[in-house]
């Protein structure tokens, strides 16, 4: 745990990998973003530039070493400064999820006593200022993009542009104080602070120092050996501790070039323009683009889709064995090779995955066959398992030892071992410091020895030493026969179906299981096309006998496939029902990075779990529901509940009574 | 906010300064056969001004925006632009002077890119002709580029970069509208009119589009004459509301004083004809 900055050559701090960078790859690439239809280049030197005219227009403006600075908004290079232009001041950069609720805004910023805040544009000034009395030491908003806010009060309010402007005019009188606090940056100085996205309870703010983020990035980066040459898209939430390690961590480190998108909406053409070599998208992102991907292909004409199918199959038998390097007939390689000639490398061109040489995801489970597809293609798609409080990296899978079931081997320099109640804890120099003005949970989460509880509970395979996860420690329970509750084991399996986009299991200290199921809006939708089935809403289609009858098929399914396991076979599902509208973060029914709030939910549609217990074929219910701009609004349906058919099974526990 | 009387023009509630008379229409009257559609209106429009033309259906909104067009030729009365008698003129001239226009029914180029009927609203400012356009290097080349910044500049204005290369013939009805505002912001008009740039739009779509309108005025110092049904819009975003019915003007003025004028409550709620 005493690593020093010696082992980085004296780089003890990010603006010093930026020093770095600007000297050692000068003109190589660093950021590009697509503006007004074309991709404008910024190389390190560049870079660097910039970052030294925000940093001295933030020392104009009164930042002080210490002071907290909010960054909100979408992927920009324009952040990526900022947040680095705030390390270079002394100052700690927090990012800030864009798409937040104003209260949510107001909460971190007022928890962390933000003073300043660099925003993208009207409509995050609006929220901002909209909360803003409420903050007693916020004081300067700096803006990216001025439309619609000539009118605004522009007393405590400042275009990016013209702080960098006002930064450079004073760069005689502020670049020795700009030097010397750049100078003061330790390893141990914080290097950001970033907010969990809190699937219980608030969210608290992780402190990150600069050597949890720089020996991080070290090691991952020489883990998958990536260079100077890589090319990466940014454009997951900068607020997300993922994005935080790959576009700025590592991107700093080995000086690869981030490229950010023209719009969220245009990411996927980006994404082919720029063709990554290094890539990392959530399972929902991989299964989105098989969706689209399969959906083509039911409509396209019957010798095509016969190609695609032969291909395919073809691919799913030698793709994954070529890419772990095992041996393969002759005959077989070259067979795959003409298929990737003709039809896998067009299509990984499509998705613009040709070039990807380390793909990554985590966050959730991922399908075994959406796993597969890419596997099969040739994608070197791996899983990783981690989160803030690591600065990512606990467990990857290393090139050739790839599997759908787990999450791997302990990263370089990370101790993983496994608690008595089946708990994962870890060790790592990516650990991070603390939770910010929250010593107890500080104390709860990481003992003196420095070991963290992940709080999913999981084992390592005896044979291969890999880990696999479970679900959460404390949504496993015991349910009424004494057998294991593991809800996240039932509902993923329920996911991987295309149709079924969320699943929430129900059941701990019951006598059986049910379930809510959310169907996949574009899946069943293009299905109901195909059928001609007509529907209206979101609402109409999820209440259609047709698509019950069809869910309760992938349930039973399911229900027959969790009967294999011996320990979970409990967990079969009696009685389901398909909710009336998505499970939204804005109803705070999940988390910002879309995960279930088990609780929430629970409390929420308690009348609803209550009828799947009764003896009821239906149930009338009416929820509150959020729109994205605050109002509230209520939506009412009448739900059908549903039986399913469950494998009989003798669990140990009733065979031994 | 006074209007009326002072010829350099007025601030409004918000703050924007307002300039002198832009375009009057004096008198003007437009029959097609022995069907009045316009009797007698009179109304101006403003330099930076928001104005807009409301009422029922039939009243001869639109009519009165193919007049300052310049796409129907009054009878009797006479557009004055920007200080002088417009004399007879045809669309296309009326284009060239910086008057650029939406339509109620969308007109695109349906089989053509969102970006190549962006592009078309540039025409007025391409010098090149059909050979130096055909051999493309050189000159052609030079003004497309140029030209194509304008383009991406509005395609960035509006949020359309996701469907630049989409052709229009894909796009949903509300997006159709913001192409067509696109094109008609890629002429740079001094004038923009605007015919009924919210019908058939859900409410999030009419809060966009309100949005890009203030932002467009804002932004470039547009004036914009609009034509719209949606009341609440209306009044939202104009500073002065010419209201009328069966080809008549029944009120012009302020959002306020048009909503208390009793002639204009009849028309649009009914009154009982004995």
């Amino acid at each position: 745990m005493a690593q020093s900055s010696e082992a980085t050559g004296g780089l003890a701090s990010v603006p010093a990998l930026l020093q770095r960078n600007a000297t050692e790859h000068a003109a190589k690439a660093a950021y590009r973003e697509k503006e007004f239809g074309i991709w404008q280049t910024w190389s390190w030197a560049e870079a660097e530039k910039e970052v030294e005219a925000f940093a001295l227009g933030l020392i104009n403006l009164g930042v002080n070493a210490g002071d907290f600075v909010a960054i909100i908004g979408r992927n920009r290079p324009h952040f990526y400064w900022s947040m680095i232009a705030a390390q270079s001041v002394g100052a700690i950069p927090v990012p800030l999820y864009n798409d937040s609720s104003a209260e949510e805004m107001a909460y971190v910023m007022d928890h962390c006593g933000a003073r300043f805040a660099v925003v993208e544009d009207q409509e995050q000034v609006d929220k901002v200022i909209e909360v803003q009395d409420n903050l007693h030491q916020f004081e300067h908003m700096i803006y990216l993009d001025p439309r619609g806010l000539r009118k605004y009060d522009h007393h405590k309010l400042h275009q990016f542009s013209h702080v960098q402007e006002q930064g450079r005019a004073a760069r005689d009188e502020w670049i020795e104080d700009l030097k010397a606090r750049r100078a003061k940056l330790t390893y141990d100085s914080t290097c950001v602070m970033l907010y969990t996205s809190g699937t219980t309870g608030k969210p608290k703010g992780v402190v990150l120092s600069n050597r949890n983020i720089i020996e991080t990035a070290k090691a991952s980066s020489s883990f998958d050996n990536l260079s100077a040459g890589e090319e990466i898209l940014a454009y997951l939430p900068m607020a997300w501790v993922g994005d935080f390690i790959f576009s700025l961590g590592q991107a700093l480190w080995t000086g690869f070039c981030v490229n950010c998108p023209e719009s969220p909406e245009t990411m996927m053409t980006d994404l082919r323009e720029i063709g990554p070599t290094y890539y990392f998208a959530p399972p929902r992102v991989f299964e989105n683009q098989l969706t689209s991907v399969m959906i083509r292909m039911e409509d396209a004409s019957p010798f095509k889709k016969k190609l695609f199918d032969r291909a395919m199959a073809h691919a799913r038998k030698v793709g994954p064995k070529l890419l772990d390097g095992k041996s393969v007939s002759l005959m077989d390689r070259l067979k795959y090779k003409f298929h990737d000639l003709t039809i896998f490398g067009p299509l990984k061109n499509t998705l613009g995955l040709s070039r990807v040489r380390v793909g990554y995801t985590a966050g959730e489970a991922i399908g075994p066959e959406i796993f597969a597809f890419y596997r099969s293609l040739g994608i070197n798609l791996k899983q990783l398992y981690g989160q803030t409080e690591a600065g990512v990296f606990i467990t990857q899978q290393p090139d050739g030892e790839v599997r759908d079931d787990t999450v791997g081997v302990p990263s370089p320099g990370v101790e993983v071992r496994i608690g008595d109640n089946g708990e994962v804890y870890y060790r790592s120099p990516g650990t991070f410091v603390e939770y910010y003005k929250n010593p107890e949970s500080t104390a709860d989460t990481k003992d003196a020895e420095g070991w963290v509880a992940t709080g999913d509970a999981g084992f390592f395979e005896p044979d291969t030493g890999h880990l696999r996860i479970i679900d959460r420690a404390k949504d496993v329970g015991k349910m009424a026969s004494g057998a294991m509750f593991a809800p996240k084991y039932v509902e993923n399996k329920l996911k991987f179906y295309p149709s079924i986009l969320e699943a929430v299991l129900f059941g701990n200290g019951r006598e059986k299981c049910v379930a809510f199921i959310n169907i996949d809006m574009s899946a069943v939708g293009n299905w109901a096309e195909r059928n001609n089935i007509a529907y209206s809403s979101y609402q109409e289609l999820a209440g259609h006998p047709q698509v019950l009858g069809e869910i309760q098929s992938h349930v039973e399914a399911v229900n027959a496939s969790v009967a294999q396991d011996e320990m979970l076979s409990g967990c079969q599902i009696h009685r389901f029902l398909v909710l009336h509208k998505e499970l939204d973060a804005d109803d705070g029914e999940m988390t910002r990075t879309r995960k279930v709030r088990r609780r929430i939910i629970e409390e929420k549609y308690a009348d609803l779990i209550a009828a799947l217990y009764s003896d009821a074929d239906e149930i009338a219910t009416k929820t509150e529901v959020t729109y994205e701009d605050g109002r509230k609004g209520y939506i009412s349906a009448t739900l059908s509940l549903r039986n399913a058919a469950v494998v009989p099974v003798q669990t140990k526990q009733v065979a031994a009574e | 906010m006074n209007m009326t009387a002072q010829d350099d023009g007025y601030t409004t509630a918000d703050g924007r300064k307002i300039g002198p008379v832009m375009m009057e229409m004096k008198n003007i009257t437009l029959r097609f056969g022995g069907v009045k559609a316009i009797t007698d209106i009179s109304f101006d429009i403003r330099e930076g001004e928001i104005r807009a033309i409301i009422g029922p259906n039939g009243a001869g909104k639109s009519s009165m925006l193919n007049v300052i067009s310049g796409f129907y030729i009054p009878q009797e009365g006479e557009v004055w632009y920007k200080g002088a008698r417009r004399p007879q003129m045809r669309p296309f001239e009326v284009a060239r002077q910086g008057i650029a226009r939406t339509f109620q029914n969308i007109a695109l180029f349906e089989g053509m890119s969102v970006l190549d009927n962006v592009m078309t609203g540039r025409l007025n400012h391409m010098s090149t002709n059909l050979l130096q356009q055909g051999m493309w290097y050189g000159k052609a080349q030079k003004e497309e580029i140029a030209n194509r910044e304008t383009v991406e500049r509005v395609i960035d204005f509006l949020e359309i970069q996701s469907i630049r290369k989409t052709p229009v013939s894909r796009l949903p009805y509300g997006l159709k509208k913001r192409v067509e505002l696109a094109r008609a912001l890629a002429a740079e008009p001094t004038l923009l009119l605007l015919d009924e740039p919210m019908a058939g739009m859900n409410v999030e779509e009419k809060e966009d589009m309100s949005r890009f309108i203030l932002d467009v005025n804002d932004e470039f110092g547009t004036t914009i004459a609009l034509i719209e049904h949606d009341m609440g819009v209306v009044m939202d975003l104009s500073d002065r509301v010419v209201v009328m019915d069966y080809g008549k003007k029944i009120g012009d003025g302020t959002p306020d004083e048009v909503r208390s004028n009793q002639d204009v409550i009849d028309a649009y709620l009914g009154v009982a004809h004995d």
